[in-house]
């Protein structure tokens, strides 16, 4: 029942009111409507948190797509999330500076304290873990992501503190 | 002390505000660039010597003097603030310190080719700067700076920013077109350059937002001002992203010319915690590797760079002291390289996945004696094979870790494990 249900919620997707104005905002933005595609897929994030198939044949109706075309771009960029993720989305540098300042200890630290490996989310759909590369903060490394906020020169005691505050 | 250009207000918490942008000098540009002829802005900015920030160094006004003039379509700028290339956090500081410095640029290029619409490509991950840059977008409107009949100059300009998913490839300007026309980012083969077939077949400039932020300077205080800084090749000053093993990693400015090491030690307080300086990498994980030898003994500009087998690239510097791991260092950035290939050309895609195997397995102790010379072995079939440069980009560092460092792979290879695992981590255990 509970299946059905969550089908038919995604099956009658549409944007909000605000992201309905948005998205007719975005397509005075470009000459063509395909340029339109990733601002229209990223309000769709923004509104439901990861893109299901329902919600890429919406998109690709409402930009006058094939829906094939749509799916190839979201599965290309790895910020459109084709799952669920958890309610904080650790996203955790594994590139260069990252890795000379320890994030190794940070990852194994995290996956030990939440019991999961990169790429999975806790039981309860709190917390998911995701390595990713370089953020563009090598300044402050290590650097993870939790949701869009960056939190910078971690330590293991500043992580356990980050995640004790979500 | 460095001249300061692009960092001058980066010590002003509230430099992204107009109205104080306008009173540190702000816009001040438009009113001298109205009055000159779009053609003579294009030869002052030639003349500057300005090369292009985001990694390939190529002269800002030549690449303008491509765009043709007798067209009728219209012409595009794309502002690549994707910021991915390993080590490099610079043009984040000029979108959140100093967005109207970026756009005052982008308006002065602009105008140079005949330019009425530009997009400024900013990577998914940074909303924080693409806030601040928005805000400042919509305050350089409200002021007449950006939209129709700008200052009453007759020119129009209109900005657009457009928001990436996470690709290192939409970095590479004909990738970065595909994606803001709304597709994978997987680049197009040159030529047809940018300047003559880009953005929606348009003709097109693809500038880093670091070479735009220099264009204000170089309208009020002459080409001559900015010429007169550097060396003879490398004009002007640059911004470097630190990082690594220093004691102060940062953003620092410096006008080239000075030597690379001693820089590196006055910017940031050296190697961190007193430890030996094991090599530089000079311009970004694509750059190959300088040893400390060489570190110290090259001088800060593309030329002497290039002549010591490096890069300058994107002004990332990543500095590791006698506790970090060349091997690890190859592990993690042929994982980068496999990872970020759009897959389109077979050398790359199977190359770059090659090396981060054999690279992998030498890290875990389970590397094998020819592993090494397999390594260098494969990187010529990665290079100038493919339809863009991220193949060179494994391969060049690629080839010079092992070549410098060959002793440590060898040692890995020995021993079957990693001699140096978690030794450089201990900062972050408390
Ligand atoms: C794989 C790859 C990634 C790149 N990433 C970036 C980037 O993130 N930012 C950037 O400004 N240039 C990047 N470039 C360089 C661009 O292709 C292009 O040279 C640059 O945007 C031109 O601007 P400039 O002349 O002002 O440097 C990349 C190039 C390659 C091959
Ligand atoms: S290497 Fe981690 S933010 Fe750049």
């Amino acid at each position: 029942m509970k299946d059905e249900t969550q089908k038919q919620t995604q099956k009658n997707f549409a944007f909000n009111d605000e992201n309905e104005k948005k998205f007719r905002e975005t397509l005075n933005m470009y000459p063509t409507n395909m340029a339109a595609l990733l601002p229209t897929l990223w309000l769709a994030m923004d509104q439901n948190g990861y893109l299901t198939d329902e919600i890429l044949e919406y998109v690709a109706g409402r930009l006058e797509l094939s829906p094939v075309h749509v799916y190839a771009v979201a599965e290309f960029y790895t910020m459109f999330l084709r799952n669920p993720p958890g309610r904080y989305h650790l996203q955790l540098c594994r590139n260069l500076s990252c890795t000379l300042c320890g994030s190794e200890e940070i990852l194994a630290h995290l996956a030990d304290r939440f019991d999961i490996l990169p790429g999975e989310t806790t039981e309860d759909g709190i917390f998911s873990l995701e390595l990713v590369e370089c953020l563009g903060s090598c300044g402050t490394a290590p650097v993870m992501r939790v949701n869009d906020r960056y939190c910078e020169n971690l330590t293991l005691a500043k992580v356990d503190k980050i995640i004790e505050g979500c | 002390m460095s001249k300061k250009i692009l960092s001058e207000n980066f010590d002003n918490p509230d430099a992204y505000k107009l109205a104080v942008y306008e009173k540190l000098g702000g816009y001040r540009s438009l009113e001298k660039l109205f009055k000159t002829d779009p053609a003579s802005v294009i030869e002052d900015v030639k003349n500057s010597g300005l090369r292009g920030r985001g990694g390939a160094g190529f002269s800002a006004g030549m690449k303008w003097g491509f765009v043709p003039k007798d067209t009728d379509k219209p012409k595009y700028l794309c502002v690549n603030a994707d910021e991915g290339e390993p080590g490099t956090f610079k043009d984040r500081k000029i979108m959140v310190q100093d967005p109207h410095k970026l756009i005052e640029g982008i308006i002065i290029c602009s105008y140079a080719v005949g330019i009425g619409t530009a997009y400024i490509y900013v990577r998914g991950e940074y909303v924080t700067p693409i806030n601040r840059l928005q805000g400042a977008i919509d305050e350089a409107y409200a002021s007449g700076y950006l939209g129709k009949n700008i200052r009453g100059s007759g020119f129009d300009l209109d900005v657009f920013i457009h928001r990436g998913a996470g690709a290192y490839i939409c970095g590479e300007e004909t990738g970065l077109i595909e994606s803001i026309e709304g597709k994978k980012g997987q680049p197009r083969p040159k030529p047809p350059f940018p300047a003559v077939i880009g953005l929606f077949n348009c003709p097109t400039v693809v500038n880093n937002v670091e070479t735009l932020s220099n264009l204000p300077f170089i309208i009020n205080e002459g080409w001559e001002a900015y010429a007169s800084l550097g060396t003879e090749k490398s004009k002007g000053t640059m911004l470097f992203s630190i990082s690594g093993m220093v004691e102060r990693p940062g953003v620092y400015e410096q006008e080239f010319g000075v030597n690379l090491w001693e820089f590196i030690e006055n910017a940031t307080g050296g190697v961190k915690g007193g430890r030996k300086l094991k090599g530089v990498v000079p311009g970004g994980s694509s750059s190959p590797i300088l040893t400390a030898e060489e570190a110290r003994n090259t001088i800060l500009d593309y030329e002497s760079i290039a002549a010591a087998g490096s890069m300058l690239g994107s002004g990332a510097i990543m500095v590791f002291s006698e506790d970090n791991c060349i091997v690890k260092a190859l592990q993690v950035i042929s994982r980068f390289y496999a990872h970020e290939s759009c897959g389109q050309c077979p050398p790359c895609r199977e190359g770059t996945y090659w090396i981060a195997r054999v690279a992998e397995r030498m890290e875990e102790g389970e590397g094998n004696p020819g592993d090494p010379d397999l390594i260098l072995d494969v990187c010529p079939h990665l290079m100038g094979m493919t339809v863009c440069v991220l193949a060179d980009a494994l391969a060049m560092p690629a080839k010079s870790y092992v070549e410098k460092f060959r002793d440590e792979f060898d040692q890995h290879i020995k021993e079957k494990r990693c001699p140096y695992a978690s030794s450089a981590a201990s900062s972050v255990m408390g």
